[in-house]
């Protein structure tokens, strides 16, 4: 069982875990994850670490409320119990000292962003950060991007804080104007990723994107998270969840992402009327 | 009295009713069924069958106590070679190990060896074992197993006898292996056969921690150097699944046998929505491959609803790598076989969905390196198969997560872990090796087999240790 130590709400549907795991945290990189149960029927949830203090044992963990499992996690409360939690998972982000890092982050991508703009800063590279979101109440990690960049630009769908753009806009300013630029680090909606990597592609930067195929087991037994990187099958979970965004095929991906639409209403009401104690299933 | 030249058959569930639910489809003989079945035994002095068993259980000495109603006697013979009974009787494919050798299978059918194996262990198991914790002293050595498979297990219960301190590591939130993940309930109950194992073997003091990914949580040189642990077994298994290689894998409804059953059995989709992973089946279902894993993919998706379901296979029948019953199971429950044919795409729609399996007809041409008869394309034999999922069940490999992290760890070409057959000892130094991971994907009884004999090389391991450091 691991402890929830501290749970906050960060935006609309957004919210943040901070759980006990020392096992967990004295191992994690940036870049890896975790895959989490809540209790016996539940699901494998997998969510990218988005920050780790070795010190006092804990990771934080951050997520969108998007169908049954994650709006049933963001029910438990502070000095509640994850049933299961197992990681770090995944191939860790590879950091080094290079020049000038471009990171960019698209809605709750800016929360597994912020680690890896944390060790590219601590690396010493300059880092100039795009944070980009619908509209600014949901803009999460402002500050703590710009803690550790050189330089933040925020974008937001709607004009209600930073530039009226997509991330992509100011990306492909920088990489006109800055030639000192080497990577470019991107995490976010499947789309965004597929935006940023036809960005840079023509100006041959190398893309680093963060991949979150439906998962499993996230140990390489179930193959369910395959992806299509340079016309090769890579399990996401082992051989990622980072890849070469100039190789990835978004599409298959984004197709894949599909497959249960199907069954997420199904799932979403029966655990409503769970809640809400109106279940006719006579077995729960 | 004459001699019957036939096994007496088990229990089963109705066809027509067993197609619709998860439960166990063979019920297990009565006791006068399993005595009448001990009768059939010659109690031969050479014991031929015993040869065919991995582990060597003393056959004719445990059918003898059947026979006469001992069921005590008769589990506490199995068990001093074999710590998974109930498991073993209900999945050994006993037609190629113990009953191939009976000396009864030349004129008629075997003795059911593996039936009774199972009631001698299901009514010990219901009756309540009585199992005493091996109090380990403080200066027990400790080894650490990773992975918590048959092979894993079995290593985990012969140490905790002999009084080491054993902690087992698995991936998984539960233990077990491929017979919490793989093997379909309705071919081994979860709950009251595997858990009620392990449960045994907690009892006798190993413990068992899941979450635990050894080459990422711990390194197995961690293990060995931080974590104080004296000897280290592996065993993995071989979890990597195989795809085919061939346009259109990645189409929605196409799955891995691992992924489908590890949805159906250790998720419990097949209870979706209460149980929040769901999987899906289409009405038309291919899967490809004719081993044990590619039939429990098929009667899964026969259980979760689909209306045809088809073997895709591409040598004939006699090749079939499925245990007998498993097939005769099969065939019972409808599902169809499509011998001799080989996929050579998934096909699909606009929405990325599958619509079809296209395929080539085979032939079985001159023998190839395993023996048997190398399946060659036959000229314009193309045709689509009508479905709308495709499980493929072709094989798995090692997962290389392990062997990629240890120092000095030496493997062969397709990534298993070399080790010596006879001792499980491998290229390092304390750290031993048995089951799928070293053989690839083999049985049950043979990763077992390999863990019985690990921990007898890690207990003199040990041995001389503590000689050493006295
Ligand atoms: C490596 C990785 C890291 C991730 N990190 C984060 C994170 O830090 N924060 C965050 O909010 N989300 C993250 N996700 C996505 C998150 O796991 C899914 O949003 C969640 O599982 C959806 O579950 P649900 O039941 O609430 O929604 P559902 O209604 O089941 O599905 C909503 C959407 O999520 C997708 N999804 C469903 N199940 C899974 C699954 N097991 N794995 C991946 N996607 C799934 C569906 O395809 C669908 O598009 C990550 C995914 C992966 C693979
Ligand atoms: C669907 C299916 C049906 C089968 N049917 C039969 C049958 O009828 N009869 C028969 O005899 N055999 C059958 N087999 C084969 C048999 O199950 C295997 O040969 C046997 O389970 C191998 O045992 P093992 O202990 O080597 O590995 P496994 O059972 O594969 O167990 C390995 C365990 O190690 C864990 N693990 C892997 N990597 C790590 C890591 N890095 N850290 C921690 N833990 C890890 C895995 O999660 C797993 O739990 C079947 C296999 C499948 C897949
Ligand atoms: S363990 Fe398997 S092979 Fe050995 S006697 Fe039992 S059923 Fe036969
Ligand atoms: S060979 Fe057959 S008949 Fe002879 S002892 Fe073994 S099981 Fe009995
Ligand atoms: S999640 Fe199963 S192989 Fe990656």
């Amino acid at each position: 069982m691991y402890k929830i130590l501290l749970k906050q709400q960060l935006a609309p549907n957004v919210k943040l875990l901070e759980i006990e795991a020392p096992l967990i945290a004295r191992k994690a990189q940036p870049g890896q994850f975790v895959i989490l149960r809540m209790n016996e029927n539940g699901e494998r949830i997998p969510l990218t670490i988005a920050d780790f203090n070795r010190e006092t044992g804990t990771i934080t963990l951050l997520f969108q409320e998007v169908g049954a499992s994650t709006s049933e996690l963001g029910l438990l409360n502070t000095g509640e119990f994850l049933l299961d939690l197992v990681g770090p998972l995944g191939k860790a982000t590879h950091i080094e000292k290079i020049g000038t890092v471009v990171c960019v982050g698209g809605g709750i991508g800016i929360a597994p962003v912020y680690p890896i703009a944390r060790g590219m800063e601590e690396a010493g590279n300059e880092v100039i950060s795009i944070i980009g979101a619908r509209s600014k109440d949901i803009l999460i990690y402002e500050e703590k991007m710009a803690a550790v960049s050189n330089e933040l630009i925020i974008t937001t769908d709607d004009g209600s804080k930073g530039r009226k753009a997509l991330v992509t806009e100011p990306l492909k300013e920088l990489l006109d104007s800055d030639k000192r630029i080497r990577l470019v680090v991107a995490i976010g909606p499947v789309i965004m990723m597929k935006f940023v990597a036809e960005t840079t592609r023509p100006y041959g930067i190398p893309t680093i994107v963060s991949l979150n195929p439906i998962m499993v087991d996230g140990t390489g037994m179930c193959g369910g998270c395959r992806v299509l990187v340079g016309n090769e099958n890579k399990f996401a979970c082992v051989d990622g969840p980072e890849f070469d965004g100039h190789k990835v095929d978004f599409n298959v991906l984004m197709s894949r992402q599909r497959m249960y639409k199907l069954y997420e209403n199904e799932h979403s009401k029966y655990s409503a009327e769970k809640r809400e104690g109106v279940c006719k299933c006579h077995s729960c | 009295m004459s001699l019957l030249l036939t096994k007496h058959p088990m229990p089963e569930q109705e066809v027509t009713a067993r197609v619709e639910n998860f439960d166990e489809v063979t019920l297990g003989y009565t006791l006068e069924l399993a005595k009448a079945e001990a009768e059939r035994c010659l109690q031969c002095k050479t014991a031929p069958c015993r040869k065919g068993c991995p582990v060597e259980v003393d056959i004719p000495a445990f059918i003898k106590k059947v026979k006469a109603g001992d069921l005590d006697s008769a589990i506490a013979k199995i068990k001093e070679v074999n710590s998974l009974p109930a498991v073993c009787g209900r999945v050994c494919p006993q037609e190629e190990q113990c009953e191939k050798y009976c000396v009864l299978a030349k004129k008629g059918e075997a003795v059911g060896i593996g039936r009774l194996e199972r009631y001698a262990a299901d009514t010990a198991r219901n009756k309540g074992e009585a199992i005493t914790a091996i109090e380990c002293s403080a200066a027990a050595q400790k080894v650490a197993i990773i992975g918590s498979g048959p092979a894993g297990l079995t290593v985990a219960g012969d140490l905790a006898k002999k009084g080491y301190k054993v902690t087992v590591f698995e991936a998984l939130h539960l233990p077990g292996g491929v017979l919490m993940y793989g093997i379909p309930e309705f071919r081994l109950p979860k709950d009251e056969v595997v858990q009620a194992e392990i449960n045994n073997l907690r009892k006798l003091g190993v413990e068992i921690i899941v979450n635990a990914v050894i080459g990422s949580t711990f390194t197995v040189d961690e293990l060995m150097e931080k974590e104080g642990f004296d000897a280290v077994f592996i065993g993995t298994g071989a979890g990597l699944p195989h795809f085919m290689e061939i346009p259109g894998e990645n189409l929605n409804g196409v799955y891995s046998a691992n992924e489908f059953l590890t949805r159906c059995n250790l998720m419990k989709a097949y209870r979706f929505p209460q149980s929040a992973t769901p999987i899906h089946v289409g009405k038309r279902v291919a899967v490809v491959g004719g081993g044990n894993v590619a039939m429990d993919g098929a009667r899964t998706a026969l259980r979760l609803g689909a209306e045809q379901v088809s073997i895709v296979y591409r040598r004939s029948e006699k090749e079939l790598p499925a245990r007998l019953e498993e097939v005769h199971h099969a065939k019972e429950e409808g599902i169809e076989f499509q011998l001799l044919t080989a996929p050579t795409a998934v096909l699909g729609n606009v929405d990325g969905w599958v619509i079809g399996l296209q395929c080539v007809r085979m032939e079985l041409g001159e023998p190839d390196a395993s023996g048997r008869r190398r399946p060659v394309e036959a000229p314009n034999s193309e045709f689509v198969l009508d479905v709308d999922t495709v499980i493929i069940a072709i094989g798995q490999g090692p997962n290389p997560l392990v062997q990629s992290t240890t120092k000095g760890l030496k493997t062969n070409k397709k990534g298993n872990i070399i080790a010596d057959i006879d001792n499980g000892a491998t290229s390092k130094p304390g750290v031993f090796a048995g089951g799928d991971i070293v053989t690839g994907a083999a049985t049950v009884i043979l990763a077992m087999g390999a863990g019985k004999k690990a921990a007898a090389a890690i207990d003199t391991y040990l041995q001389g240790k503590k000689e050493c450091s006295l």
